[in-house]
């Protein structure tokens, strides 16, 4: 077995990763990551009276396919309970997928978990890897032994991550005592002190405030632009995907609905913006031209949508002139009503 | 279709790899848990004080159950035909391999919290075997308290206890302790593999642990024929002390078991190991077959 | 406002109750483990008396209903821990106490409401059945008279009042104490000491009985045993623990007090 990734098949979506020298011995344009016909079935017991259990085969991953290439960084979204956070398990070698192929870095994930985890690094948002009732840098240094990092890499990466995330002031803190957006910069920096190839981030920004996503995902832009790191991340948040990711992966009942870029999600979902209208008084819904409209009205408050591709000024100059305006706000569509839309539009086609 | 069958069975197959790298692993899985520990315990070493009080507080938590025995003692001279030194020499060792296991392993109780919030995903993302992980996670020295009361009433028990001291039978005594100890860990392993499956049920570990190590401070002669029986042939308890402390004692063996069986804690030890690595390794696979 | 407020309690203890009631799998588990432990104990106990028969003036039949009856109370009563006062205390660490403050409910009252909701769940839920199965497979000394079986009823209720006080008072203690490892630990020693649960009160010798009989910690245990094994009068045992009740609740009220000037004074 050789360290190189598997050269089997080659990657139907070449794009040269933006940092590929990071590893010389891999070809950039093969699949490096690769899933085949990945299934995952649960047994799901439920309590349906006091002693009484009912048995549900549960198909979290259902027959999926794709390769992300080295240097690509991709979003990978879907509703609640679509097999997201499976699916990353499975890539970690956390789960044992029940069928299908699946190689991350020419390996298999799941018999050969120890030997991945030093060449990939993961981020739960919502649980830390770091130890929680010690000092940041006692993770750190833990990790550093851990991952066998030889001492002049460690520091580098270390003082790298600890500028770039503003970590100085941190590093003696339990890792209790820090907020959400503090743990999770932590957390960052701790799947990257041994250099991986990949980066998975499940919901990196979840939680967090304007300021703190904002550091995130600069960091993350500079990472994959500068050591072209492959970074897989799950998100609840447009934002992240639109300020991330060149490519966009949709999934739902544990099958791929989308591959593509993110702009082309927003055709296929035809996603919507809203703008919220406060008038002086209530008023009937107001005469919108097309292809805006009134979706609800309640007191002298009114939500219209209109396409996400079109611009908002021209619709709210034509409402300021014509009605009593007080307050307005455009809200931007969010990642659970472009899905839905999406649906909808197949369902109709 | 085929290759994904094959593929799972594969999978399915886990980690059971050729031995050179079984043995690896076994190299990995003790340096994480000295890494880890190691981070512990200067963690602990920062505070000083709190460190001396916490392991007071395990100290007298466990001496409670040897002051219920002097205060037997006080209203009667025997307790199944065993004398007090007698008594305390059963303790005494029951109480060191106990703690050490303890002291070592007993992080492994947390393991259904683990399961259940989730955070065992994150041990399973680091390249070190996760039974290391978890049993040095929180890996509390307090717990030496624990070693030292048990040591303590070994030692008061080996200068009044009348013993016709022999080689062999000084030679047994650390074999004991050692394989005490390992005993005891391997029940440890086999309740945390059991959380797999009953994540809520925890408090079953401690009728094994707890319940073990007190059962074993009185002489077997107390207990009914069956549960003797339980304590020797289903779970071996009765390796950590009672058989080879009939030897040492000079007194008869439970159960009228042949003599050699003294000499057999190691055996017993290595035995009970083995099948408590089998019983994690398949709730470790269910647990990644399943997810949570 | 009288019915109100009691509507209110009743309502927050039939929520402890019902929290404890959703963990089925702890709650067997607990039930195995404290029958392993009364099989142990058990055993030990027929010794101690088969060598010493009358051991205080218990038969061999009341003190393996004392073992079953500990086993059957333990978790009731949290004498081993268990009860409310971790969360009270991390309420008081983490500030969060402020808030119960503010509630137009009386904080006591809250946190005893919501024990003795918990106190009754265990008690049905892990209690009965390792004392049902030791009245079956040990020789026990039950008694016929309903009316002995409502004065343990009683002595039961006064036991939960005795516990709930004197782990309020170890609750408290977290507004002083940055840490309250080491109080929690000497209450739980106290508490395995003092009730009866290590050994029997009766069979503790000399001066030394006397004292741990005269403590607070033998109503949890001790007082309720001697009531059911006939073995004390029942309305001196009444007397004894309802004045314990009494005299702890009323001190954690006065370190309430002492501890919600504290809050206010630090403005929370």
């Amino acid at each position: 077995m050789t360290d190189t990734a598997g050269t089997s098949e080659t990657a139907d979506r070449a794009e040269p990763g933006a940092g590929a020298e990071a590893s010389a011995a891999v070809d950039a344009v093969a699949a490096f990551i690769e899933l085949d016909g990945v299934e995952k079935v649960f047994d799901v017991r439920k309590k349906t009276g006091f002693l009484k259990r009912e048995r549900r085969r549960v198909r979290a991953v259902d027959g999926l396919s794709f390769t992300v290439s080295r240097g690509e960084m991709v979003g990978y979204i879907g509703p609640n309970g679509a097999g997201k956070s499976t699916t990353i398990k499975m890539l970690t070698g956390i789960l044992t997928p029940s069928g299908g192929r699946l190689r991350v870095a020419g390996i298999d994930p799941s018999r050969e978990r120890t030997r991945l985890a030093h060449r990939i690094g993961v981020v739960f948002g919502q649980r830390t890897t770091l130890w929680w009732d010690l000092p940041l840098i006692d993770s750190y240094r833990l990790m550093h032994r851990m991952y066998r990092i030889p001492d002049a890499r460690y520091r580098e990466n270390l003082d790298r991550c600890v500028e770039l995330l503003q970590l100085r002031d941190l590093l003696d803190v339990p890792v209790r005592q820090l907020s959400l957006g503090q743990r999770m910069r932590g957390d960052i920096a701790a799947a990257l002190l041994h250099d991986p190839e990949v980066l998975y981030l499940d919901e990196p920004t979840i939680g967090l405030d304007v300021v703190s996503k904002a550091k995130v995902r600069g960091f993350l832009r500079d990472l994959n632009a500068e050591r072209g790191t492959t970074v897989l991340l799950t998100t609840h948040d447009l934002q992240d995907i639109e300020q991330l990711c060149s490519r966009v992966m949709v999934i739902d009942h544990g099958r791929l609905m989308y591959d593509g870029p993110l702009a082309g999600l927003h055709e296929a979902g035809e996603s919507e913006r809203t703008l919220v209208v406060d008038l002086e008084r209530e008023l009937p819904p107001i005469e919108a031209p097309e292809p805006a409209r009134v979706v609800r009205v309640e007191g002298p408050r009114q939500w219209l949508a209109f396409p996400a591709s079109a611009s908002a000024a021209g619709l709210v100059a034509r409402i300021a002139a014509e009605y009593p305006l007080v307050d307005l706000s455009v809200r931007e569509p969010d990642i659970e009503s472009v899905i839905a839309k999406m649906y909808a539009e197949r369902a109709g086609a | 279709m085929a290759e994904a069958a094959g593929a799972a069975e594969a999978a399915g197959a886990g980690e059971a790899a050729e031995p050179g790298v079984r043995r690896g692993r076994v190299v990995e899985g003790v340096r994480a848990y000295g890494l880890i520990a190691g981070m512990w315990i200067r963690s602990t070493m920062a505070y000083r004080t709190s460190f001396a009080l916490t392991t007071f507080g395990n100290f007298a938590m466990t001496a409670l159950d040897f002051v219920a025995i002097l205060l037997m003692f006080s209203r009667v001279d025997a307790l199944g035909g065993y004398s007090l030194a007698e008594v305390a020499f059963l303790y005494g060792l029951s109480g060191v391999s106990f703690g050490l296991a303890d002291l070592s392993i007993g992080s492994m109780e947390r393991l259904g919290r683990r399961v259940r919030d989730g955070t065992l995903d994150t041990l399973l993302v680091r390249p070190a075997p996760v039974l290391a992980q978890v049993a040095a996670d929180r890996f509390a020295l307090r717990r030496l308290g624990r070693v030292v009361q048990g040591l303590l009433v070994l030692g008061y028990a080996l200068t009044v206890v009348d013993i016709d001291w022999t080689a062999a039978k000084l030679l047994l005594m650390p074999v004991t302790l050692v394989s005490g100890a390992g005993i005891f860990a391997a029940v440890f392993v086999a309740a945390a593999a059991f959380q797999f499956v009953a994540q809520d049920a925890s408090e079953v570990s401690n009728a094994f642990t707890y319940g073990g190590t007190t059962m074993l401070q009185y002489p077997p002669t107390v207990f009914a024929l069956d549960l003797v029986r339980g304590a020797t042939f289903v779970v071996p308890l009765a390796f950590v002390n009672w058989l080879p402390a009939s030897y040492v004692l000079g007194r008869p063996y439970p159960l009228d078991l042949p003599g050699w069986v003294a000499f057999t804690p190691p055996l017993a030890a290595a035995a009970c190991c083995a099948l408590a690595g089998l019983a994690w390794r398949a709730g470790l696979r269910s647990y990644r077959s399943t997810g949570n | 406002m009288g019915t109100g407020s009691g509507r209110l309690y009743a309502a927050v203890a039939a929520g402890g109750f019902r929290r404890y009631a959703t963990y089925r799998a702890a709650t067997a588990a607990g039930v195995f483990t404290n029958t392993v432990f009364g099989l142990i104990l058990v055993y030990t106990y027929l010794a101690l008396w088969d060598e010493r028969p009358q051991l205080g003036g218990y038969d061999q039949a009341q003190a393996v209903t004392f073992v079953w009856l500990g086993q059957a109370l333990l978790a009731a009563l949290a004498i081993g821990g268990g009860g409310f006062e971790d969360e009270l205390m991390e309420r008081i660490r983490t500030g969060d106490v402020a808030v119960d403050l503010y509630r137009p409910a009386d904080l006591q009252l809250w946190w005893l409401a919501a024990d003795v909701g918990r106190a009754l769940f265990q008690l049905l839920g892990r209690g009965v059945v390792p004392f049902v199965f030791g009245s079956l497979f040990f020789p026990v000394a039950l008694p016929r008279e309903v009316s002995v079986w409502a004065a343990f009823l009683v002595t039961l209720l006064l036991a939960m009042l005795v516990g709930f006080a004197l782990r309020y008072l170890v609750a408290l203690s977290a507004f002083w104490l940055l840490d309250g490892t080491g109080v929690t630990q000497m209450a739980w020693l106290a508490g395995l000491f003092c009730s009866g649960m290590l050994l029997p009160l009766n069979v503790f010798p000399g001066v030394l009985g006397e004292v741990v009989r005269a403590l607070p910690w033998s109503s949890l245990l001790q007082a309720p045993a001697d009531v059911l094994l006939g073995e004390a009068d029942p309305l001196g045992t009444f007397a004894f623990q309802a004045s314990w009740a009494v005299a702890l609740l009323a001190l954690g009220r006065l370190v309430q007090s002492a501890a919600t000037r504290r809050v206010v004074v630090q403005g929370g």
